[in-house]
């Protein structure tokens, strides 16, 4: 028998498998075509203290082994994630989850994590401060590492949940903005968010996207991923949650060795809405194969001997 | 929703650019015409959403413009290929809404799904009046098929080299207490303008999932935020902002 099951951040998982935020909204979606509660957990779309109804459309652009999205964040507000989607999520979702936040404000993000910190069905706060698809906000406190600290710092301060910050790829030293967070009283670190793109119409000469530019996420960007995950495992002592082009069990098993504690999913649940279901039906198999024995075991495994 | 394999058993070129395929198959998850299917495509990230004609116990019928390249990549596949298809999407046409003489108005590329919800309305013992327009004579497809379904129905071509000269709103029945429309976005501003009684109108929008997940394809409506994928691609007439 090969053992799954993961801790993170004092919780532990079944299994290391999380759908990623905004490729899974609260879940309900999934629940139609499967028991989402085989999952390790997920984490539900990026929630803000106001409703945003986000960019204007076209917000998805095709690329090779991959996808744009400038959604920009459209979310109901905290208020009503608390008071529809949480009480919505219970009936079909029986496992601590993971609220993802973002914000325009250092105290924009204390408060919205201050309103999740009273939901008893949270388990982990993942603190985007990332998103490549919102002006003023957003990316901007994730690019510099005292910003991240002081969001990191804001949010620790009225939550006793653990923090995971959510870091950007598009930033040149990934490593001491961890770090950072870190010292700034952080849990863990999620990476990678989505790295900044554009594709542009050959018939218009102009951006696909109405927003301009989008964030790139798919298969494609895995290696990046894995080298950032790497980095960063090396730079801070807490758990890393990988993500980024992850798309099968063996992706899941190279981003463990990377460092991740837990594995995110993200753009490959639009393409195949079961393959979070299939990752973990995998895993097992992709053990064995590999001589595995406890998923535990292999956390960072690339970086020993 | 259901994710299926479904076999190609023909894929014919209708008129210049213009695809029929059909495929075989569990239509289960397909109740509503308007619905669509996801097609997975070898050597494309994301699905290719295309809206279904027709559909009996075992079979649809698609038609789909080839735009780009995997639409192209489409139009090169033979009989007896598999296709991974996220069948039965989207909310479709509400025939118990539509009034006994229902106009049903089609656009270029958005003339499939009309086949499909004329014969449901003639099933639900309603008299549709079809009214299709194209852009020329050479465009021109579906005809044949609507008026063997024993419809009215109108054919306009924007430099009048088919059928009446001009726009679908200028071939409006005379007596019609409800409409539903599909076609290029222009064409549903006008025909939204035009119309007299209420309606339905269904939309296009580039999307991520297809399923409700990803946001990728939002728009605000009188009654909220609704995604096109999911809440869509059918939407009424007064809840409609532009």
């Amino acid at each position: 028998m090969v053992d799954l099951r993961v801790n993170l951040a004092g919780i532990e998982l079944d299994n290391p498998v999380i759908p990623a935020s905004g490729t899974f909204g609260y879940g309900y979606e999934f629940a139609e075509l499967y028991d989402i509660n085989c999952l390790g957990t997920f984490s539900f779309k990026g929630t803000t203290r106001e409703p945003r109804f986000g960019n204007p459309t076209p917000r998805i652009a095709e690329c090779s082994a991959g996808m744009l999205n400038a959604v920009g964040l459209q979310n109901p507000g905290v208020e009503r994630t608390l008071s529809e989607e949480l009480p919505k999520l219970k009936t079909c979702f029986h496992k601590p989850v993971m609220a993802n936040v973002s914000g325009f404000s250092v105290e924009e993000y204390a408060y919205t994590c201050a309103r999740l910190d009273k939901a008893e069905q949270v388990g982990w706060l993942e603190v985007n401060i990332s998103c490549p698809n919102v002006h003023n906000g957003g990316m901007s406190f994730g690019v510099c590492p005292e910003a991240a600290a002081a969001v990191t710092r804001a949010v620790k301060a009225v939550t006793a949940k653990p923090v995971f910050m959510k870091l950007s790829p598009n930033v040149t030293d990934i490593a001491s903005i961890a770090k950072a967070c870190q010292d700034a009283g952080a849990d863990g670190i999620s990476l990678i968010n989505t790295l900044l793109g554009m594709r542009i119409d050959l018939k218009s000469r102009k951006p696909l996207l109405a927003n301009g530019t989008g964030g790139f996420s798919g298969r494609a960007v895995l290696p990046v991923a894995l080298r950032m995950v790497y980095q960063v495992y090396e730079a801070v002592d807490i758990p890393v949650i990988g993500m980024g082009g992850v798309s099968s069990a063996e992706d899941a098993v190279e981003m463990m060795l990377a460092g991740a504690t837990a594995v995110e999913v993200g753009a490959a649940n639009l393409v195949n809405p079961f393959v979070c279901k299939e990752i973990i039906d995998q895993l097992p198999e992709v053990m064995v194969k590999y001589g595995i024995h406890s998923l535990k075991e292999i956390i960072g495994g690339a970086h020993h001997g | 929703m259901k994710q299926l394999l479904y076999t190609i058993t023909g894929n014919r070129e209708l008129v210049p650019g213009v695809w029929e395929m059909t495929l075989g198959g569990d239509t289960s998850p397909i109740t509503k015409p308007g619905q669509f299917v996801n097609i997975q495509l070898d050597g494309f990230f994301l699905r290719r959403p295309i809206s279904v004609c027709d559909w009996d116990r075992d079979s649809l019928k698609i038609i789909y413009k080839v735009v780009g390249k995997g639409t192209a990549a489409m139009s090169g596949m033979q009989p007896g290929q598999k296709l991974d298809v996220l069948s039965g999407l989207g909310n479709g046409f509400d025939t118990a809404k539509c009034g006994q003489r229902t106009a049903v108005i089609g656009g270029g590329a958005g003339v499939p799904p009309m086949y499909g919800l004329a014969k449901a309305l003639l099933g639900a013992g309603k008299t549709p009046i079809a009214v299709l327009g194209f852009n020329t004579a050479g465009e021109v497809f579906y005809e044949e098929q609507f008026r063997n379904l024993g419809i009215e129905t109108v054919v306009t071509t924007v430099d009048g080299s088919y059928g009446q000269k001009g726009f679908v709103t200028g071939a409006l029945p005379r007596s019609y207490d409800y409409f539903c429309a599909c076609g290029p976005l222009p064409m549903l501003k006008a025909v939204y303008s035009a119309t007299t009684t209420s309606g339905l109108l269904s939309f296009e929008e580039r999307m991520g999932c297809g399923f409700g997940a990803c946001m990728g394809c939002s728009c605000k409506t009188k009654y909220g935020n609704k995604r096109i994928c999911k809440d869509g691609p059918v939407l009424e007439k007064e809840e409609i902002i532009w």
